[in-house]
């Protein structure tokens, strides 16, 4: 009847912290040059379509490996990446449906999650001819939510830059984690990618700004129709439910 | 140029395959037995699946252990009453024929029916609907007639011809009373009788009229009936799966998986009967999943995933939170925002962008059918008035693009000029009963009179 530490200690660790969730914040896209003279009829750009994290930040804490699905006429479509940076570069002429299937660590969750790219390589009416210099670059930001996270996965990353953690329960004791090798990190973070220079930067505080002003005026014409039915029905005014719909 | 290469490309591709698959094909042609037109019909490949032969084989040996013949056997029925004998083949095992009965004998169904004496019909069956010619021309008739009783033709065939006129339900009532009354009086005590079909469930004349009638009715329906009632019953069925979706959510123990099937149909019944009284008024607003339920089953949903994108949550409970809005109203909430200068999909959908974003949306969910509310008493208010009305600006009709103007002027950084003179006005107009919300009580049609002053 006596476990070993190390079974019980398996057990904690696999125990899953309720009503959590670990968010990862996420760019994806890709970035195409046009190689000009040095362009042939199926060869035209050169691109690379990738995963990173929203500020650099290292994915592989997270993320065991990525597969790239590729268009059939490509050679071995199914291109698997098993180690951070999570990208794939290749060349061709075609835009089409790039689907990157993201497989996580076996702590974090046996669940894959799909992202679905539409690969640009020609910059379309607004940007003028094409140009070596200047890459055509599409990135979209999300947010990968994991719910209820198991205790060892938690503990891995709570202070990794690349994951959001919420403000636990006081009650959870977190098992201890080995000291981070802080240079294997830093080795896998794109902050020094060859291509950082075109990422985009994405800020939630503009979107914020943006919500809270429209929200302040469709709540200040709400009460002003609220006023005016009140008045209407001959009623003092009342507070009405959105369930009256 | 890019045609022509492609074609040239594509032209030499082809040749290369043909000959590649031809030599391969010549030497797959090898006859097992068969000719090689004949293995050609198969496709030039043996079969992929054994046709049914191994079961086949199996009842041929039974065969053969025993010898079968067939011979042409004279036969009686012990249903005629004639003793004719007719011919007929019958299997043969090892020499010996089948015993038994003539296979059909036993459909023959007989009826005993009830004969009372005179004494009996005097102590028991005295009835003042029925006389006595008539009760006997009844039975008499019923022997006849006998073996059309399975099928209830017998008294259908006895109403036609019975003199005086009374319909299958009156006689049926007699004939089923008049037996039970002999069964129990003949009986030597009432126990055992107590089991006998005609005891226990006498013949209840109206009810089998009322069910008669129904099912006529049911019969006599129209195919638009017919499609409302199919309507009705699903939408019965979604509601108490939304409901079963909304408890699902909220217990995560799903040990209820088989009360939950008997309790769906349960509900659907209720709420189909709840449902049926005004089919009618229901039908415009029949898709009504509430949304509070279907945001349960989204964050059910969500859960069983364990791993998502948050955009793809937001989207899932953004339809969740319109699931009783038309598509109408959801082109205008699109239009609102677009208007506001909000993305309809959040460029940087972070957790607080995204619960912004959702209760936003919920917001002008709430102010669009606020409008539609007022609006409504508008158009109330308005056939109530005479042409003093007439004049003025911003009158409900026609409304939708007077309401998207309206919005387009509030959103401008002046919000006042929007409410204040139209309340103004409002005040002047004449107020009907209140609707919805506001329970009509007498003594508010009185309490206009009140802002009727400035007129």
């Amino acid at each position: 009847m006596l476990k070993s530490s190390d079974e019980s200690e398996k057990k904690n660790l696999a125990r899953k912290v309720k009503d959590s969730e670990i968010g990862v914040p996420i760019v994806y896209g890709n970035i195409a040059f046009w190689l000009g003279k040095k362009a042939s009829e199926y060869q035209s750009h050169k691109w690379t379509v990738y995963v990173r994290g929203a500020g650099n930040e290292d994915l592989g804490v997270v993320i065991k490996r990525a597969v790239f699905q590729l268009h059939s006429s490509f050679n071995n479509p199914t291109r698997i990446v098993e180690s951070p940076p999570f990208e794939l570069s290749e060349s061709g002429w075609g835009e089409f449906e790039i689907i990157i299937t993201l497989h996580f660590h076996s702590d974090v969750t046996d669940n894959p999650l799909h992202l679905y790219h539409h690969l640009k390589l020609y910059p379309g009416d607004e940007s003028g001819p094409m140009s070596t210099k200047k890459p055509v670059v599409v990135e979209s930001y999300d947010e990968i939510v994991f719910l209820e996270p198991s205790e060892g996965f938690l503990s891995r990353v709570k202070n990794h830059p690349a994951v959001i953690v919420p403000r636990l329960p006081a009650d959870i004791i977190l098992p201890p984690v080995p000291m981070e090798d802080v240079d294997k990190r830093k080795r896998g973070d794109a902050n020094d990618h060859p291509l950082s220079q075109w990422f985009d930067n994405f800020s939630e505080a503009d979107e914020l700004l943006i919500l809270a002003g429209a929200r302040q005026q469709v709540q200040a014409q709400i009460a002003r129709l609220r006023r005016q039915l009140s008045l209407v029905d001959g009623q003092p005014p009342q507070l009405k439910a959105a369930s009256d719909l | 140029m890019d045609a022509k290469d492609i074609l040239g490309l594509s032209k030499t591709a082809l040749p290369i395959q043909e000959k590649k698959s031809k030599p391969p094909k010549e030497t797959q042609r090898k006859p097992d037995g068969i000719s090689r037109e004949v293995y050609a019909l198969t496709g030039g490949l043996a079969p992929l699946m054994p046709s049914v032969d191994v079961n086949q084989l199996k009842r041929k040996a039974q065969s053969e252990n025993e010898k079968i013949t067939w011979q042409w056997l004279p036969f009686t029925n012990s249903a005629r009453k004639d003793n004719l004998q007719l011919y007929h083949w019958v299997r043969v095992v090892n020499g010996v024929p089948p015993t038994g009965d003539y296979l059909f004998a036993k459909y023959n169904k007989f009826v005993d029916v009830i004969k009372y004496t005179d004494e009996e019909y005097e102590k028991y069956l005295v009835d003042p609907a029925w006389t006595k010619e008539e009760t006997d021309r009844l039975f008499d008739m019923c022997e006849r007639f006998d073996l059309r009783f399975i099928y209830d033709l017998r008294f259908i065939v006895i109403a036609d011809r019975f003199p005086s006129s009374k319909n299958v339900e009156e006689l049926k009532n007699r004939f089923y009373s008049v037996s039970r009354a002999i069964l129990i009086a003949r009986a030597p005590s009432p126990g055992d009788v107590v089991g006998h079909p005609l005891v226990k469930e006498p013949y209840n004349v109206s009810q089998e009229i009322e069910r008669k009638r129904a099912l006529s009715m049911v019969l006599s329906h129209t195919k638009q009936q017919e499609r409302r009632d199919v309507e009705v019953l699903a939408e019965a069925k979604r509601i108490a799966e939304a409901r079963k979706a909304a408890k699902a959510a909220e217990e995560p123990e799903l040990s209820v998986t088989a009360d939950a099937g008997h309790d769906a149909t349960d509900r659907a019944a209720v709420a189909a009967e709840s449902l049926s009284p005004s089919p009618s008024t229901q039908f415009p607003s029949a898709t009504v999943a509430n949304p509070v339920s279907e945001t349960a089953s989204v964050l059910a949903s969500l859960h069983v995933l364990q791993v998502y994108l948050r955009s793809y949550a937001l989207e899932q409970m953004v339809q969740a939170a319109s699931s009783s809005a038309g598509l109408r109203t959801i082109k205008r909430v699109e239009q609102t925002l677009q208007d506001l200068g909000v993305n309809l999909k959040p460029k940087v959908p972070t957790r607080a962008v995204c619960a912004e974003h959702l209760e936003l949306r919920k917001e002008i969910l709430t102010l669009l059918s606020l409008q539609k509310q007022l609006q409504y008493k508008e158009a109330e208010g308005s056939s109530y008035r005479d042409g003093s009305y007439a004049e003025t600006p911003g009158t409900p009709p026609p409304k939708r693009l007077q309401h998207a103007a309206d919005l387009d002027r509030t959103f401008t950084p002046d919000p006042l000029s929007y409410g204040g003179e139209r309340i103004g006005k409002r005040d002047q107009k004449r107020k009907g009963p209140g609707r919805s919300e506001a329970p009509s009580s007498p003594a508010q049609s009185k309490r206009p009179r009140k802002y009727k002053a400035s007129d």
